[in-house]
């Protein structure tokens, strides 16, 4: 019988994925900064935001890969 | 008034850009190609889980109760992410605006209570009877018309729910990123139509739980930014008092005095005995829609504490929802307006505070990751409407009256199809609501109309062995007809409200709740009398239905302490009590 992925594995490749594209978005703005910046810009959320969205997705599709719901 | 010093906050350039004539018809953002491969990548996931779910969705079981076989964990996400729709991210946004910190109580007291009621008292009743929806509880306890005449009410509600998130999504979409009405309501819909037909309410929960997430890594960043400009929480109340000039935004039970002493223009009754009693019970303890998630944990223990994890996040929730709507009281340099205003003199809503905070603290990226967040929470209040009503069509009304001795493959068939007439019934009610001048309004006034009597129906079948199927059919009957006439009474004569709302002083938002509270007490007076003057049911035909029957137990004796639902529930009450002191 066919083994059933977790939810979490979903949830956790889309987060790495989401993660990801972020958290190279905010590195290009580093060398390329906004012409209209938000607000504390200087925070660069991107960066470390999508670090912790891709973090936490991959650790969800370890914790998922071999379980079943 | 002017709500913020020249010199308080450097406004943002993109905002300052956005914003400069803060015209309602200017898109507030501009998706970058990153934003875009976001949400495309989205819509891809979504339906990629649809297909995913189909292959276990087979029998009746697996298409409208997921298998029961979710565990506490997911049924609970998924039983706050169904209620995660429109009404949640945008109008408790805007309400926060417009009413400060008092719009917590659609969290706090209008939401915990009666979440961990569901889950102590409420489930064993529920799971146990083994019901595949709360009309076909009904039916096992108060027979065949209360349960045609609860299915047919919830049914007529669900779809028109789910016709207000088309709607709000549309708009949404519309003011922000100048999408089509057309364009947005129709892709939502055929994308919730394709995942739900295909899987069902697994593909539902499923992608509720996805939609969950999503919402926290949106909206997340907001708050905290927010914080991290105003100075802290601190530093944020005592701007807003400033500002204001006025300190009952700031406090959540002490402006409840008087109607007249706080901005929603409601006593503290009204909030705790109608909207925190009737109508939240009302909602989270027999609304199929959020039910619907429950019974499909895989065990009773699972069920009971479904409800509870579920109470711990709605407890959270705020966080991303109304503090938003606080800090743009403190940030934004301009003023919002109520929705006519708005679209009369072409300003900026109280609606539109999320999209507009998004646009103040986030750049290409975020944006698109808090833009897929507002699609995500929209998509789910609609999937949860017409996985519910497929539901309540095909056992309920379809199955229970218009053809008894089909198949289960046919009842599958018929769920599936259902979906995609639902959605299409949805789409319609969706163009109809356009000329709705309050969404959250609206919803209000549905859920008085059906789901405040339908508790008083309920609570009295679960905890009142004495009450009979006509005690239970004419309560219903005359608790739907009370509400709808005091609606009618008010719309034809808008000095009636003093009276339904017994003050003079009392607003809109007291009617709502004073007729919910109206239509309970009078289901549950004439559902008493007439039990009371028809003979009861023998014992044993209520059996696993009521309190004080055999084959309920509660309290699962095999569990320690700290696995027993009960206690968990009290953590959650204390962390509900801390809050509500702490915010006095």
């Amino acid at each position: 019988m066919q083994k059933k992925r977790s939810i979490w594995f979903f949830v956790g490749l889309l987060l790495a994925i989401y993660g990801v594209a972020i958290c190279i978005t905010g590195l290009w703005e580093l060398k390329h900064p906004l012409p209209q910046p938000p607000a504390l810009v200087q925070f660069h959320a991107p960066v470390w935001w999508g670090a912790i969205l891709a973090v936490t997705g991959v650790f969800a599709i370890l914790r998922s890969a071999r379980n079943s719901l | 008034m002017q709500l913020l010093p020249a010199a308080y906050v450097v406004m943002p350039q993109t905002l300052a850009l956005c914003l400069a004539s803060p015209m309602r018809n200017s898109q507030l953002i501009h998706l970058s190609g990153v934003d875009i491969f976001l949400i495309v990548t989205y819509f891809v996931f979504v339906i990629f889980i649809g297909f995913y779910a189909r292959s276990s969705a087979n029998t009746g079981e697996d298409f409208f109760m997921a298998g029961r076989e979710m565990t506490a964990w997911i049924a609970g996400l998924s039983f706050v992410s169904a209620n995660l729709g429109a009404l949640e991210l945008m109008g408790w946004a805007g309400s926060a605006y417009q009413y400060g910190i008092l719009a917590a109580h659609g969290y706090w007291i209008g939401a915990i209570p009666a979440m961990l009621f569901l889950g102590l008292v409420m489930m064993p009743f529920y799971y146990i009877s083994k019901a595949n929806s709360v009309p076909g509880y009904l039916y096992l306890r108060f027979g065949k018309p209360t349960r045609a005449f609860s299915a047919v009410s919830f049914a007529f509600m669900t779809i028109l729910m789910s016709g207000i998130n088309m709607y709000s999504m549309a708009l949404v979409m519309k003011v922000v990123l100048n999408w089509d009405l057309n364009f947005s309501i129709w892709l939502s819909s055929v994308v919730v139509a394709i995942y739900v037909a295909l899987g069902g309410l697994r593909s539902a929960i499923f992608n509720e739980i996805l939609q969950f997430v999503l919402i926290w890594a949106g909206a997340l960043l907001i708050p905290i930014l927010g914080l991290i400009e105003v100075g802290g929480w601190k530093h944020l109340m005592h701007q807003i008092e400033t500002n204001l000039g006025r300190t009952d935004y700031t406090h959540l039970w002490k402006p409840l005095a008087h109607f007249n002493q706080n901005p929603m223009g409601v006593h503290w009754t009204g909030i705790v005995f109608g909207w925190g009693f009737v109508l939240a019970f009302g909602y989270w303890t027999t609304d199929f829609l959020v039910v619907q998630r429950v019974l499909a944990a895989k065990n009773l223990r699972s069920a009971q504490m479904a409800p509870i994890i579920g109470a711990a996040f709605k407890m959270m929730v705020p966080l991303i929802v109304i503090l938003p709507g606080l800090l743009a009281l403190s940030v934004l340099p301009f003023h919002l307006l109520p929705e006519s205003v708005a679209i009369a003199t072409g300003g900026h809503s109280y609606n539109e505070v999320l999209p507009l905070m998004l646009v103040h603290y986030c750049g290409p990226a975020l944006i698109g990751l808090g833009v897929t967040a507002l699609i995500a929470g929209f998509m789910s209040g609609m999937a949860g409407n017409v996985s519910a009503f497929s539901t309540v069509w095909t056992y309920d009304i379809y199955g229970a009256f218009l053809n008894k001795k089909a198949s289960d493959q046919h009842y599958v068939a018929m769920g599936r199809w259902c979906t995609l007439v639902g959605v299409l019934v949805s789409v319609g009610t969706a163009y109809l609501v356009q000329h709705t001048a309050s969404i959250m309004d609206y919803a209000l006034q549905l859920f008085s109309f059906f789901v405040a009597p339908l508790f008083g129906t309920v609570i009295l079948g679960m905890l009142w062995k004495r009450a009979t199927n006509a005690g239970g059919f004419w309560g219903l009957m005359s608790g739907t007809i009370t509400s709808i006439s005091l609606w009618a009474w008010v719309a034809h004569d808008p000095a009636a409200l003093r009276y339904v709302a017994l003050s003079s002083a009392a607003q809109g938002m007291a009617e709502n709740m004073y007729r919910a509270l109206w239509a309970w007490i009078v289901c549950v007076t004439v559902t008493i009398v007439v039990s009371l003057m028809t003979s009861p049911r023998p014992a044993a035909e209520l059996e696993g239905l009521v309190l004080g029957s055999t084959g309920v137990q509660v309290v699962d004796d095999a569990a320690r302490w700290y696995q027993q639902p009960i206690f968990w529930a009290g953590v959650v009450m204390v962390a509900f009590i801390a809050l509500n002191l702490a915010l006095w």
